[in-house]
């Protein structure tokens, strides 16, 4: 009867780690398809360059982030401003060849997103649309320049309707730039990009 | 007095016969280009509606104008309106966009749509058929949706 009990044990907790095991699995799977997918608690680590090229890129885009967590619209329209000038200040042909296309794509676009947040400091909820756009285009930028910090993506499931949104952050400490005071806690660090 | 106030009436109206002859340039054609958004996407009849009664007047190269239009200094200000338009979102041109900065309109369509800031309400007064039914907001909000990559 003992044994009979025991072995039951076993099969449960080696199907209960198995089903674990194919939970994990599938988070995987899930990120690799998308990486906004609000289920994901894993994170994934991306070695990046440790280069200087985009820091005046970063600095500002943090000073816009840091704006936005403190709700105040004024300092992030001037944020997005600086970051603006910075996205044209940017030298994309001290980049390798076979990244300038999508870099100039993306500081095409991130341009558009930093001069919409400038013009638009009475308005932190249309910022805050830009900004999480801002986010992926700056996170792309940065997995190809390489930075001289490390960076975390961060990402909050209950943003947009519950479609979900990222930001980055030099810190793993979440200060939501989405929601500000009323939901400052809100989020979760999905990938961290290393400088080697 | 009298005679300033003459004279000044009289300037005024001259300057408003004379800016007359100073069109802006407008540039419309009738023509859809392959570059153009219906021509990139599998777009239901609905939506394409849609994007021509309430959109396409400032967002693309196929404006049509209204009458007032052809009053100097109004024709001006509508046409400095819509030069501004469509540098934000030209639909003709949404297929030479990347496929990240057609995504980003997408995302920027479906927010101004769904919190009413598109079409604008200045439009919407003047152009009756640019007025969304909740229906034709919900359709063409879903459809935008559908086409989204993140």
């Amino acid at each position: 009867m003992k044994t009979r009990i025991i072995t039951i044990c076993l099969a449960l907790i080696s199907w209960g780690a198995f089903a674990q095991h194919d939970h994990s699995n599938m988070n995987h799977n899930n990120m690799m398809n998308s990486n906004m997918s609000d289920q994901n608690k894993e994170m994934s680590v991306v070695n990046i360059d440790n280069t200087k090229a985009a820091s005046s890129i970063i600095d500002n885009y943090l000073a816009l982030k840091t704006a936005l967590v403190k709700d105040n619209g004024d300092k992030a329209a001037s944020s997005g401003g600086a970051l603006y000038d910075a996205f044209d200040d940017f030298n994309i042909s001290n980049q390798p060849a076979e990244h300038q296309k999508e870099l100039k794509n993306i500081i095409v676009d991130a341009s558009e997103h930093a001069e919409h947040i400038s013009e638009n400091g009475g308005d932190i909820e249309h910022q805050r649309e830009h900004f999480e756009l801002l986010s992926k285009d700056v996170e792309d930028l940065i997995v190809i320049t390489g930075a001289d910090r490390n960076m975390f993506q961060i990402y909050c499931p209950m943003y947009n309707n519950k479609e979900g949104g990222m930001w980055l952050s030099d810190s793993r400490e979440i200060k939501n730039p989405f929601y500000g005071n009323k939901m400052m806690k809100c989020g979760n660090v999905q990938k961290e990009l290393a400088v080697k | 007095m009298i005679k300033i106030l003459k004279i000044s009436g009289l300037v005024i109206v001259l300057g408003l016969m004379i800016i007359q002859f100073f069109p802006p340039e407008k540039d419309s054609t009738e023509e859809v280009p392959a570059t153009d958004f219906v021509n990139n996407f599998d777009v239901p009849e609905k939506v394409q509606h849609v994007l021509r009664d309430a959109c396409y007047d400032c967002h693309s190269n196929n404006t049509r104008y209204p009458w007032y239009s052809k009053v100097q200094p109004v024709g001006w200000y509508l046409q400095n309106h819509i030069n501004k338009a469509k540098e934000d979102l030209n639909f003709s041109e949404f297929g030479n966009y990347s496929d990240r900065r057609q995504n980003s309109k997408i995302n920027g369509i479906i927010n101004q749509v769904r919190d009413d800031e598109m079409p604008l309400p200045a439009y919407t007064l003047m152009h009756r058929d640019a007025r969304l039914s909740e229906e034709d907001k919900k359709a063409f909000i879903d459809y935008m949706d559908s086409i989204k990559g993140y």
